[in-house]
């Protein structure tokens, strides 16, 4: 019982947010007669905040070793205007074009990590500038004029689904059959994890806790899955969004690097002194931000159709916003993948919903700002206790 | 005929699982330059702190009365105001302000918020003159050197009107030169009627300047006298400083030091990193044997912990020059991590600056140096982290629910076992202790004795940095004395008295 305790008391921050984002959706749904929780709107959800949950992973991990990046609207800006310019102007192939884009991506994150792990500026200074720069190179790159259309291939990376190869009609089967295949992945993973907890003689959870909880998770993964499938069925943009979430959960739950991410974050010069590359580690985590902003970009000019100017406006906020309200700490060395991810659906979710309501975007800020405050005014409160 | 300024009265003070002040009794005369000595941790500063009202009333037990009045502080303006001011160990100036306006910072010459200069700038030049600093007011606190900036503190304790002036360490980081100018500026003010605390290491001096000397150690106080009558000599004092029980304070150790020189230190000399012309240890050498303790002896300052984490994969300093030898062969080690695969492991004297990642659980302190032997390529195995895990917390006896508890909810004594642990997963062959028993109680200190003698008999070469003499001869096979960055002397145990420590410790170029 008391391990039961302190793995809640441990993750209340993440369960604490999915009771909130539940919340917010019932909310919503009642408000707006039922038309947040339709097949169609879920779809809508996933695709107008891809690219936020993406960056938000990115920010998080940059949070979680201490520091933080204001470029990121401006980064992803860049590469869409790069985007743009190498499909629409020069009709390079995309494959070629979109490697070529994260590793410019790349590249800027390096330049940022650079000032800020081995030349000791603050990275709240580096990316204030980074921001300025790279907003001013995409109005640099695109001459103030906008670029369209982009070549159908690149546009289906953000608004195309997975055709149904089983052809089911109104319903698509192929979705379905997904669903089912995660459950089992799902299951299976979960018994191989608890076996191998007795064989270390851990402690396992009870029976019936543990049924009930796959019980749970398995027809959340469908009810999701028949969601979608009652529409188009799987966006292209989720199978990226899942890759990632899996990928870097595992990489910061599971490996060295991961750890001493959280380590370097928690407290600097401990873990310089454990044998910790810090500065190592705070490169890496700009470099990766840069990959995901620029993949961002990517996703976003996809969407749009179009490299402008001004895309990517108070991207940075709205990351930052997310890897928050999902927990990660300002101070360092706290956060989780998933928190960041349901702190982005929890701003996607208000936003949808307000949107739906008819309430306009000033007030729609005015409450995000509030919402934004509150969950890390609740934080910082129970922390005192 | 002299009165009493100030007599403090039965002082205890706690902190969370240590005392350090237990019913601590001074009285001061007016007019008088008194001295305060004690080992660290003897409880001077704390003492100080109390006076001051930096610890405020309440948090103590006992009574302050200064002038014939019993004394409440609530902060230290409440004292500033009653003309008691304490120039701190470290110096509480802003490097960047001008002189004029550190000597005023909190204490401004204005008038409805708006700050006259030129009033402030005569001022300034008057107090300067008083301690005999001739410099500008204007002038940045950065652009002049240490022993000024002590003059400078001593300026802005004038300007708030002193008449108690307490000095906490004045001299520690002044040459030759200047702590004789600052100790005849304390007779000057002695003349004008300003009493004086003067706390110090330095007994040479104590006895140049005191009237009366009172001796602190471990939080009481033990002796007090008068300097006047010129019969009492620094041997007796050192003898109060360190004279304590040492009976089955540390555990037998079965004695197994063997020829073979695991690691030597050679020429071993850095400048400090902030200030690239100031040295910090001039031509260390020393060596540890397989199955040896050996203890490194020094007052604050002298450069014990410098000298460690220097070793400890660069550190700290700047311009490390020498030579390292790991059973024979000579290493460099260039950041930590080569330290740590070389078999070196260096607990830091701060657990919670530099030791433990305190917002994270047991487990994860435990194995965060040592991950690659739980980890094939890049990813941890957690179960094998777990069985690991427990079985150093088993084996150190670490007190808490399981091994995911936050290390920030540990004790003092835990904290430092789950340090230590951490260590001991890296299985070094070469543990560097910097004060490993601090801040932590009896029971938990020798719970912690008891695993360094494990070490020791497993056949690790261990070097130990203490502030207590007697921790060192209880536990140690030789010792070598440190002062002011250089190697004073090399001791067997059996022939050292916390007595002979303290002479090499104290012995300084100029004596």
């Amino acid at each position: 019982m008391d391990h039961i305790k302190q793995i809640i008391s441990k993750n209340v921050k993440v369960y604490g947010m999915v009771i909130a984002l539940v919340g917010i959706a019932i909310l919503f749904q009642l408000l707006t007669g039922g038309i947040l929780l339709t097949p169609l709107n879920i779809t809508n959800i996933i695709m107008q905040n891809s690219y936020i949950i993406v960056l938000a992973i990115g920010m998080l991990i940059v949070i979680i070793t201490g520091e933080i990046d204001l470029s990121v609207g401006s980064v992803a800006a860049f590469v869409g205007a790069v985007a743009g310019i190498l499909l629409v102007n020069h009709d390079l192939p995309i494959v070629l074009s979109i490697m070529i884009c994260l590793l410019i991506g790349a590249a800027i994150g390096a330049w940022q990590g650079f000032w800020t792990a081995f030349v000791n500026i603050p990275s709240f200074i580096v990316t204030l500038a980074g921001m300025l720069i790279f907003r001013g190179l995409t109005l640099v790159a695109l001459q103030g004029q906008t670029l369209a259309p982009f070549p159908n291939g690149f546009r289906s990376l953000s608004s195309s689904f997975l055709p149904d190869i089983f052809g089911g009609g109104d319903l698509q089967l192929f979705t379905i059959f997904i669903g089912i295949i995660l459950s089992v992945l799902y299951i299976t993973g979960e018994i191989r994890m608890r076996q191998s907890d007795r064989k270390y003689h851990l402690q396992v959870s009870s029976n019936v806790l543990f049924i009930t909880r796959l019980i749970v998770f398995v027809s959340i993964i469908n009810l999701f899955t028949y969601m979608l499938a009652l529409y188009e069925g799987i966006p292209y943009v989720l199978i990226i969004l899942f890759v990632l979430i899996i990928g870097y959960s595992y990489v910061m739950n599971k490996t060295v690097l991961g750890r001493h991410m959280y380590a370097v974050g928690g407290n600097e010069n401990a873990a310089k002194l454990s044998g910790v590359k810090t500065r190592k580690i705070k490169f890496l985590a700009f470099i990766n931000m840069g990959i995901m902003a620029a993949l961002a970009g990517l996703i976003f000019a996809g969407r749009l159709n179009a490299a402008t100017p001004q895309a990517g406006n108070l991207f940075e906020l709205d990351a930052i916003a997310a890897a928050v309200i999902g927990g990660a700490s300002f101070t360092g060395g706290v956060g989780k993948v998933f928190g960041a991810v349901i702190g982005a659906l929890v701003m996607g979710v208000l936003n949808n919903g307000m949107s739906l309501m008819g309430i306009g975007i000033d007030w729609q800020q005015a409450i995000k700002g509030l919402v934004l405050l509150g969950a890390v005014a609740f934080d910082v409160l129970s922390k005192n206790k | 005929m002299t009165s009493t300024i100030l007599e403090m009265k039965q002082i205890t003070k706690t902190f969370p699982g240590v005392k350090a002040l237990d019913d601590v009794n001074l009285q001061v005369q007016e007019g008088e330059i008194h001295a305060l000595i004690g080992e660290n941790g003897a409880g001077k500063s704390t003492l100080m702190k109390v006076l001051s009202g930096v610890h405020p009333y309440g948090t103590y037990e006992g009574d302050i009365i200064y002038k014939g009045n019993r004394c409440e502080f609530k902060n230290i303006n409440d004292s500033e105001k009653m003309g008691i001011v304490i120039v701190h160990q470290e110096l509480a100036l802003i490097p960047e302000l001008s002189i004029a306006e550190n000597i005023f910072l909190g204490n401004e010459t204005a008038k409805k918020g708006i700050i006259n200069w030129n009033r402030t700038f005569i001022n300034t030049r008057e107090l300067l003159g008083k301690v005999g600093l001739h410099v500008e007011p204007e002038e940045q606190i950065k652009n002049i050197g240490v022993g000024r900036q002590q003059l400078v503190e001593i300026a802005k304790a004038l300007a708030k009107e002193v008449q108690l002036l307490i000095l906490d360490e004045p001299t520690a980081a002044l040459n030759e030169k200047d702590t004789e100018n600052l100790l005849q500026l304390l007779l000057e003010f002695k003349k004008q009627g300003i009493t004086s605390i003067l706390i110090s290491h330095k007994l040479k001096e104590l006895f140049q300047v005191s009237d009366y000397i009172t001796v602190l150690r471990d939080g009481k106080t033990v002796s007090s006298y008068s300097l006047k009558e010129g019969n009492v000599t620094e041997k007796r004092i050192i003898k109060d400083m360190v004279g304590r029980d040492l009976s089955n304070l540390y555990p037998d150790r079965n004695h197994k030091i063997e020829d073979h020189v695991v690691f030597e230190i050679k020429n071993w000399s850095l400048y400090h990193p902030l200030d690239s012309e100031r040295k910090m240890l001039h031509d260390v050498h020393l060596r540890v044997r397989r199955g040896e303790i050996v203890g490194l002896a020094g007052l604050v300052g002298a450069g014990r912990t410098e000298l460690a984490m220097s070793i400890f994969g660069k550190s700290y300093g700047k311009k490390i020059t020498g030579q390292l030898f790991k059973d024979g062969q000579e290493v460099v080690f260039n950041n930590v991590d080569q330290a740590i695969k070389h078999g070196v492991a260096y607990v830091s004297e701060d657990r919670k600056e530099y030791g433990l990642i305190l917002i994270d659980s047991v487990k994860n302190n435990l194995t965060l140096s040592n991950l690659r032997k739980l980890s094939n390529k890049s990813r941890i195995d957690e179960n094998q982290e777990v069985v690991e895990a427990e079985k150093l917390q088993e084996k150190m006896n670490i007190k808490t629910p399981t091994i995911f508890q936050t290390v920030n909810n540990l004790s003092g004594g835990n904290q430092q076992k789950v340090v230590l642990g951490k260590w001991i997963f890296t299985e070094p062959d070469v543990l560097l202790l910097d004060e490993p028993t601090r801040g932590i109680d009896v029971g938990a200190k020798y719970e912690i004795y008891k695993i360094i003698n494990d070490l020791a008999e497993q056949g690790k070469a261990i070097m130990m940095i203490s502030s207590e003499l007697p921790e060192l001869l209880g536990m140690c096979d030789r010792i070598y004395t440190l002062s002011e960055g250089r190697i004073t002397g090399d001791h067997d145990t059996s022939d050292a008295t916390q007595e002979s420590l303290m002479t090499y410790m104290t012995e300084s170029r100029r004596s």
